[in-house]
């Protein structure tokens, strides 16, 4: 891992220098304007919440039924980062939202569920701090349930009614817009890969300092 | 399989027995559940009249805070007794103990939403009887998927610290889809002309919910009570 570390930070460190150029270079969106611009960062901290709940839930039902210590430390920082990039998306969502609905927040279906989300996480993330001993398990049962829980909160959420744009606007997006999007994505991803590493890194030093530890006892 | 069930209904009996000799819960819980639907009419009855469509909101809630309540009183007294660890010590399934647990857990439930589903349908003017059997068959689903992750998320944190505190934070988020399919669910059939289309999407979520959650708790619980 440590061979393309070093590589990583700096692709991530140059993706991340120029794409305040290129969000400026992609053309204008005829109604919204200026507004649109932070859909380059929107999106894909919404794309990567999504993903690390995967991660964080996947790995958690291996630290459950395989006992792998080393996936629940996985499981630790894709939690925390599933935490930190819903707080992007629910930091600038309202902020676009604001421009575009006129409210901060309003009852749709991706904007509840996303929320709902956050909170399982963020539960995830209180167990493991005041559990106490054990809550390794426990927590690793909230990420399995959470995970588990996706469709059920999409689908309930999703009969009241839907304002957000659709995700296949991506898809359709114009040319020069679409460029700039596939590079904030893939700048947020190696900083995703980059941060879970580095998090998944600091859990193994402690895991090993513990061991160092408790071996000084005896 | 019969050995499966006969363990789950000794649990059950036990659990029901210490019960029926205390009525601690029982009591303690309902009188809950019926003070929680008295602060919500003071909060949102006017000038005598209770809001519309309020009522289906109001049980559910009582529902999920009496709950809680239950629940924590429940495994409290096997941590107390320090009982808990003899039931995962006997030689049997450990599913057959959760099962036991969850139905004791169920019979709680039922009792407290008797007493719950007509003090609503006397304060808050709901029409009870409009759909009987859809009311019951979105009670029934969603008290399952409620305490069954329920009991589960309580008896693991027995050994926690904090656990009063922990139950809610954990349990609450992972329960929306079961609050909103049931306030939904049971708001379409107390309308003036009950939407019975509506009721049955919100009951079939719910046992879908059911499927998955009690396939689940059944999985995890073996290897989560293993220290």
């Amino acid at each position: 891992m440590s061979r393309v570390f070093v590589p990583l930070v700096l692709a991530a460190m140059v993706l991340f220098a120029s794409a305040p150029l290129v969000v400026a270079g992609a053309p204008f969106e005829q109604t919204m304007g200026l507004v649109q611009k932070i859909f380059y960062y929107h999106v894909p901290s919404a794309m990567l919440m999504f993903v690390s709940a995967f991660v964080c839930g996947i790995a958690s039902a291996v630290y459950l039924f395989r006992r792998s210590a080393a996936a629940d430390r996985v499981a630790v920082a894709a939690g925390e980062l599933v935490v930190l990039f819903g707080l992007i998306v629910l930091v600038t969502g309202p902020l676009w939202a604001r421009k575009a609905w006129g409210v901060w927040w309003e009852w749709d279906a991706r904007l509840t569920s996303s929320l709902l989300l956050w909170m399982i996480y963020l539960a995830y993330l209180l167990v493991r701090r005041f559990g106490g001993p054990g809550s390794e398990k426990l927590a690793g049962a909230m990420a399995l349930f959470g995970m588990a829980n996706v469709p059920f909160v999409y689908v309930s959420v999703n009969y009241w009614r839907t304002l957000h744009p659709k995700t296949s606007v991506v898809m359709t997006l114009a040319p020069g817009m679409r460029a700039a999007f596939w590079f904030c994505v893939a700048a947020f991803a190696i900083l995703y890969v980059l941060l879970l590493t580095l998090r998944k890194r600091l859990e193994d030093r402690q895991a090993t300092v513990e061991q160092l530890y408790l071996a000084t006892e005896d | 399989m019969r050995q499966f069930l006969r363990v789950a209904w000794v649990v059950m009996r036990k659990d029901l027995t210490v019960e029926m000799r205390s009525r601690e819960i029982v009591y303690t819980t309902v009188f809950f559940a019926a003070s929680c639907v008295l602060v919500f009419a003071f909060a949102l009855v006017r000038e005598g009249r209770p809001l519309e469509d309020a009522s289906a909101g109001i049980l559910w809630i009582s529902i999920a805070f009496a709950g809680t309540l239950g629940l924590g009183r429940t495994f409290e007294r096997e941590r107390h007794t320090e009982t808990l660890r003899a039931l995962m010590l006997a030689p049997s399934d450990r599913p057959a103990i959760y099962v036991g647990k969850l139905l004791g857990i169920l019979v709680l439930m039922a009792i407290v939403e008797a007493v719950l589903v007509p003090l609503i349908g006397l304060l808050f003017h709901a029409p009870i009887f409009a759909r009987p059997h859809w009311l019951v068959a979105l009670l029934a689903a969603g008290t399952l998927g409620f305490a069954s992750v329920g009991t589960l998320f309580a008896a693991m944190l027995v050994r926690a610290r904090s656990r009063d505190v922990l139950l809610p934070v954990l349990l609450y988020p992972i329960t929306i889809p079961v609050i909103i399919a049931g306030v939904r669910g049971t708001a379409a059939i107390f309308q003036a002309t009950p939407d019975e289309p509506m009721a049955r999407f919100w009951a079939a979520l719910l046992v879908f919910f059911d499927v998955v959650f009690v396939t689940l708790s059944l999985w995890t619980f073996e290897p989560l009570m293993t220290e």
